[in-house]
């Protein structure tokens, strides 16, 4: 394996577990709740968007913003879900599907009308360094983010895990009628399942923003690139979501190299085709 | 015999049909008679162009005074084309039912091919800002003009500025690699690329042509590409964003080139470019046609633009700025010797056009049987300072280029 090809898969795993922290909280939404969030690209360039004002007007660093932008968006996840989504998970999908398309267009054209269509960079003191190991250049910002994705993903497959919020909030996941008659409080789970999607929308676009730069433009291709990684690794699985932001970040990065650059998406969408036929369920879902 | 109210008589007949072809007739008779000419300015406010279609559009917004006090009457409607060729066609009617007696735009030669279209069924002029693919005047369509040049003119422009440079600064350039964004205004500077480097006699080798998606999140991969090829000169095709994307990867992989230079395409000047990259910003090239700082309408044209946007700079906007300016003049201009917006005759005073005092460099603007401005120059333009500062041809260059380019490293 040549040094560029090793260069390339290495900057596509470190792309491609942001990518997954950016596509686990569709996905953890989805695992429990059935509801498929149409504005997830559009709520992680507001957390972009976030992250540079912090970094722009208190010289905040992104690394450092991170928890408390995801705090800040666990509780608007909590209270969207209370106010807006609620009403809607148990009504028909395309009725859910036109709340939150709505929600996105809202958002998106709220940036552009507050930001402007200009990118916004944060210009961190490292943002042009690199790590170089043997004849490998390894971006110092994507190190961090990918990084910072990894610990923020085993975090929350800890509290899923090994708390009683998390375990109740899988047990609804598993049977919601079980969950009602044991006596859970669904509603409220459901708020916090929520507000944890958006906490990892809100980690992963602060993350995001030390890699690409703040744009309103973003918001629909995040969109669907969150789609594509969550149904390739398993609408519902965590695991899974890590697992195809990794492999999109990799095959993306070797299809940019080996075919043609301008064809990167498109090898994304041919591996989301194929798992489609090959494994509907995705490579780490459960078949229904 | 009473009046049934139901029946209807022959006078009432033919009296109805009177008015209702009048009122069918209505909006040809008062676009013939308008006093003000009415231009529907389509351009990209959103979307994914919406920067440079921003930048045109603040230049569409002072023009109307400065127009005026060059004698020429106009009225503009502002209009987002969401840097989407559906809606730039859905708007464009919607302009024309509404009464625009012509259309100026639209920055994205995809959005400009859809407008282009519809102006051609509805007989409305359509006059191209900014716009490089050849498609838009080699179709044949008869209600469009454009003072922009096509994407080969840019190359071959670009191309000979090239040359000038390695004239001016001695450099040896042995090998390049050509990157370019995959979409319409890409692909024709590839086309044209492909087709007039090989004739150009510059002493370098092109060793690849690399398209990238302009949408995509980084440029990394095809800077790592590039890196693997190690060329001398780095020639690009590319938008704003895109640019910074580029120079950003390029610093991190710490690739040193003799010279990153765009033969006839902007990016690598935009504010958003300098307040990215500070210090990094400078010294990239840019080819292209340029405003005219030595002409009277750009300096009125500078003038009113810096009263009215005073947080954009001219030097940094001229080139959008320009071009919509120049479109809307070349209208006000046909309009007033045409004395009518009626589209066929408004068209014929268009092609008509020789227009002496613009805002952009080149000389009088002239259509020709196609509809193309053939009298087009470029300058080159290098970022000096985070401004971009014309270097090249000598006779309006303000400063001398510097090739090689200073290292990444250390630069303050």
């Amino acid at each position: 394996m040549t040094a560029i090809t090793l260069n390339i898969i290495v900057q596509g795993i470190l792309t491609g577990l942001v990518y997954g922290l950016m596509a686990l909280g569709l996905s953890v939404i989805f695992g429990v709740m059935r509801v498929v969030n149409f504005a997830h690209g559009e709520f992680t360039v507001v957390a972009m968007y976030a992250a540079f004002l912090l970094f722009d007007m208190l010289g905040v660093s992104p690394l450092v913003s991170l928890l408390p932008i995801a705090a800040a968006f666990f509780f608007l996840g909590y209270v969207l879900q209370r106010t807006l989504v609620e009403p809607f998970v148990s009504r028909a999908e395309h009725e859910q599907f036109i709340l939150l398309v709505g929600l996105a267009t809202v958002v998106v054209n709220g940036l552009l009308l507050i930001f402007g269509p200009d990118a916004r960079p944060i210009n961190l003191p490292y943002s042009f360094d690199s790590y170089t190991v043997g004849s490998l250049f390894i971006d110092k910002v994507r190190v961090f983010a990918a990084l910072g994705a990894f610990a923020i993903c085993i975090a929350l497959f800890l509290f899923f895990r090994y708390t009683r919020t998390g375990t109740a909030i899988r047990a609804c996941a598993d049977n919601l009628t079980g969950a009602g008659v044991v006596g859970l409080n669904v509603k409220q789970l459901y708020a916090v399942t929520f507000g944890l999607g958006f906490a990892c929308i809100g980690a992963a676009g602060t993350l995001m923003a030390t890699i690409a730069d703040a744009s309103p433009g973003l918001a629909p291709a995040y969109t669907l690139l969150a789609f594509v990684i969550v149904i390739i690794g398993g609408l519902g699985s965590m695991a899974g979501a890590l697992v195809g932001g990794v492999l999109i970040g990799i095959s993306e990065a070797l299809a940019g190299f080996y075919i043609q650059p301008s064809m990167k998406s498109m090898f994304s969408f041919a591996l989301l085709i194929l798992v489609l036929v090959l494994r509907p369920q995705g490579l780490m879902g459960r078949r229904l | 015999m009473p009046n049934d109210p139901f029946k209807f008589s022959r006078r009432s007949v033919l009296a109805g049909g009177v008015a209702g072809a009048a009122l069918l007739a209505a909006p040809g008779i008062v676009r013939a008679q308008a006093q003000t000419l009415k231009i529907a300015v389509l351009l990209p406010q959103s979307g994914y162009l919406a920067q440079a279609g921003q930048s045109c559009h603040r230049g569409a917004l002072v023009a109307p005074q400065v127009l005026a006090d060059l004698g020429y009457k106009v009225e503009l409607v502002h209009i987002d084309m969401e840097s989407n060729p559906d809606v730039a066609r859905t708007q464009t009617e919607r302009a024309i039912n509404e009464g625009a007696h012509c259309i100026v735009g639209a920055f994205d030669s995809a959005g400009t091919l859809a407008i282009a279209q519809v102006c051609e069924q509805r007989q409305v002029p359509l006059i191209v800002n900014i716009g490089a693919a050849p498609q838009l005047t080699e179709q044949g369509y008869k209600f469009l003009v454009r003072n922009f040049p096509t994407g080969g003119m840019l190359v071959k422009n670009g191309l000979h500025q090239i040359q000038a440079l390695i004239d001016a600064t001695k450099i040896a350039p042995k090998t390049a690699v050509f990157l370019h964004a995959n979409d319409n205004f890409g692909l024709a500077q590839r086309k044209g690329m492909d087709a007039l480097f090989p004739k150009s006699g510059l002493p370098f080798k092109l060793l690849e042509s690399i398209p990238y998606d302009p949408k995509a999140q980084d440029l990394s991969v095809e800077v790592t590409k590039i890196r693997g090829l190690n060329p001398d000169l780095l020639l690009v095709v590319t938008r704003a964003a895109d640019a910074i994307k580029l120079v950003r990867d390029t610093v991190r992989q710490k690739f040193q080139p003799m010279g990153i230079i765009s033969p006839g395409a902007p990016g690598l000047y935009d504010e958003e470019f300098y307040k990215a990259l500070g210090p990094l910003a400078d010294y990239h090239i840019d080819a292209l046609p340029w405003a005219n700082p030595k002409s009277k309408v750009t300096q009125a044209l500078e003038a009113a633009y810096t009263k009215a946007q005073p947080k954009f700079r001219f030097a940094v906007e001229c080139f959008n700025v320009g071009f919509t300016f120049d479109a809307l003049m070349i209208a006000g201009d046909a309009f007033k010797r045409a004395g009518t917006t009626n589209g066929p005759e408004l068209m014929k005073a268009l092609k008509a056009t020789n227009l002496v005092d613009h805002a952009m460099i080149g000389g009088p603007i002239k259509f020709d049987e196609k509809g193309q401005n053939n009298d087009i120059p470029s300058a080159s333009v290098q970022n000096r300072n985070q401004t971009p500062t014309v270097v090249l041809p000598a006779e309006v260059a303000t400063m001398t280029p510097v090739l090689p380019m200073p290292p990444w490293q250390g630069r303050k």
